[in-house]
């Protein structure tokens, strides 16, 4: 049967790996191609690499970096970051993504997911969704890295993308992204209830059992993790090793 | 060589950096003299059916690609949306004649009542049938990274399989015929079990 995948997350800026805590004080923490190959060696499902400074300059960068992974890494890459129209798109799967993860853009506009998923096919096509809650307590969609809140529903607006054409839906917590204190499974599981479309949970893990718990209570088909890499002693063998014991249908490499 | 057909549809650059790594002369190409002087032929695929088909037809490679594996018989593989043209038609974007070479419809995974996904994205177990040398040394269920919400059907299961993958029920992971192996999954996606599938490619001599 089909595996719950485990992604290993990196964020990138000018060419180098790095991380930070709900979206802010970013460190270096390494080369991209690089980090990638470990991590590929190590049994890891598939690759998001996610482009923070998103600037003109860093374009070629990013694609640069895509490039020289997908020539040394034979697994799934997923590429994000400013991606704002269908060219981007098509600019980075001809570098070597297989799929896009698009954000704030698709929120601005959302036709631009029918125009990506007509143009490359749904499966090419990542919608990317970070929560914040208001004063109230109500989860809202977070746009800008964060930064931005809105007064949208995420789950309605996760139905909308895939109804849209998203292939999947990335579901990003921005409270607890890169504070390793777990998962939003509460939120997690509210949009993997609804929508169709496989969900990659992200922001928070920090324990093995946090990525055995999103899939198992939150119902996520994939997790995405980051610091619990890069700052601690897990990888994604003893991960991967970890959820097969707790139930969890996985790869075994 | 081995010539991988650029007719505007597929990941081109992971299929010819798989074979890059694995130490074979590839050229990514819309020429027809490529084609006719190539050893063997990858034909790749990404999207939906139709589009892809139409693609496909429009790119003026249709004949030679036709003429170079049915005519001249070169080992040829097909990937994903590749080994979906394969079949008579497709039902994905508007029904769509397709190649007609393998016979079977390209109809949407029968996911419903089963509570499963789509597209069904992710790494899964795949059945070889019978003694198959593409298969050979990985493994009895080797397992190979999908994405896709459309497969190949045939009526009574009957047409050339060469291995089965589960997702709620049987689908065709990949098949066999005269000089052409198809699969439904990505080897070039799949690490190091992919690039062995695509080196017992490159080995076998139908």
């Amino acid at each position: 049967m089909l595996k719950t995948r485990l992604i290993p997350s990196l964020l990138l800026a000018n060419g180098r790996c790095v991380k930070g805590v709900r979206f802010d004080d970013y460190r270096d923490v390494g080369h991209p191609v690089t980090a990638a190959k470990v991590y590929e060696a190590q049994g890891a499902d598939e690759l998001l690499f996610l482009d923070i400074r998103a600037s003109d300059e860093g374009r070629a960068t990013l694609l640069d970096t895509v490039t020289q992974t997908a020539e040394q890494c034979f697994m799934p890459l997923t590429v994000g970051g400013g991606v704002r129209t269908v060219d981007d798109i098509r600019t980075l799967l001809r570098a070597g993504a297989d799929k896009v993860s698009i954000n704030t853009a698709a929120f601005a506009r959302p036709e631009l997911i029918a125009e990506g998923a007509a143009e490359f096919g749904d499966q090419c096509i990542v919608v990317s969704i970070d929560h914040i809650a208001d004063s109230t307590g109500t989860q809202r969609v977070a746009l800008d890295s964060g930064k931005r809140m809105t007064d949208v529903d995420p789950v309605e607006w996760a139905q909308r993308a895939a109804d849209l054409g998203a292939g999947e839906i990335l579901f990003t917590s921005v409270e607890r992204e890169g504070a390793r204190g777990g998962y939003d499974i509460d939120t997690i599981r509210r949009v993997a209830d609804t929508v169709s479309v496989p969900v990659i949970a992200a922001g928070g893990a920090g324990s093995l059992q946090d990525l055995v718990d999103v899939v198992a209570q939150g119902h996520a088909s994939a997790v995405a993790a980051a610091s619990i890499f890069h700052f601690t002693d897990q990888s994604p063998i003893k991960a991967h090793s970890f959820m097969k014991q707790a139930g969890l249908d996985v790869r075994m490499a | 060589m081995i010539a991988v057909i650029d007719y505007g549809c597929g990941n081109l650059h992971s299929v010819s950096k798989a074979f890059d790594a694995i130490g074979e002369d590839v050229v990514v190409t819309s020429e027809p003299d490529d084609l006719r002087s190539a050893d063997r032929i990858v034909i790749p695929g990404v999207g939906n059916f139709g589009a892809v088909m139409a693609k496909f037809n429009s790119s003026g490679l249709a004949d030679c690609v036709i003429e170079e594996v049915r005519g001249a018989g070169k080992p040829t593989l097909g990937i994903c949306v590749g080994m979906q043209l394969m079949a008579e038609r497709g039902l994905e974007g508007g029904e769509t004649p397709g190649l007609g070479w393998a016979g079977g419809v390209v109809d949407r995974l029968p996911v419903l009542g089963h509570d499963l996904r789509l597209p069904h994205v992710g790494w899964n177990e795949v059945f070889p049938v019978g003694d198959s040398k593409l298969f050979k040394g990985l493994g009895k269920t080797p397992e190979f990274y999908f994405v896709h919400s459309y497969a190949v059907e045939y009526e009574d299961n009957e047409g050339p399989v060469a291995a089965w993958c589960d997702y709620g029920e049987q689908f065709v992971a990949a098949i066999q015929f005269d000089n052409v192996v198809a699969t439904q999954f990505h080897p070039e996606k799949s690490q190091s079990l992919g690039l062995r599938f695509l080196m017992n490619w490159v080995d076998w001599n139908p």
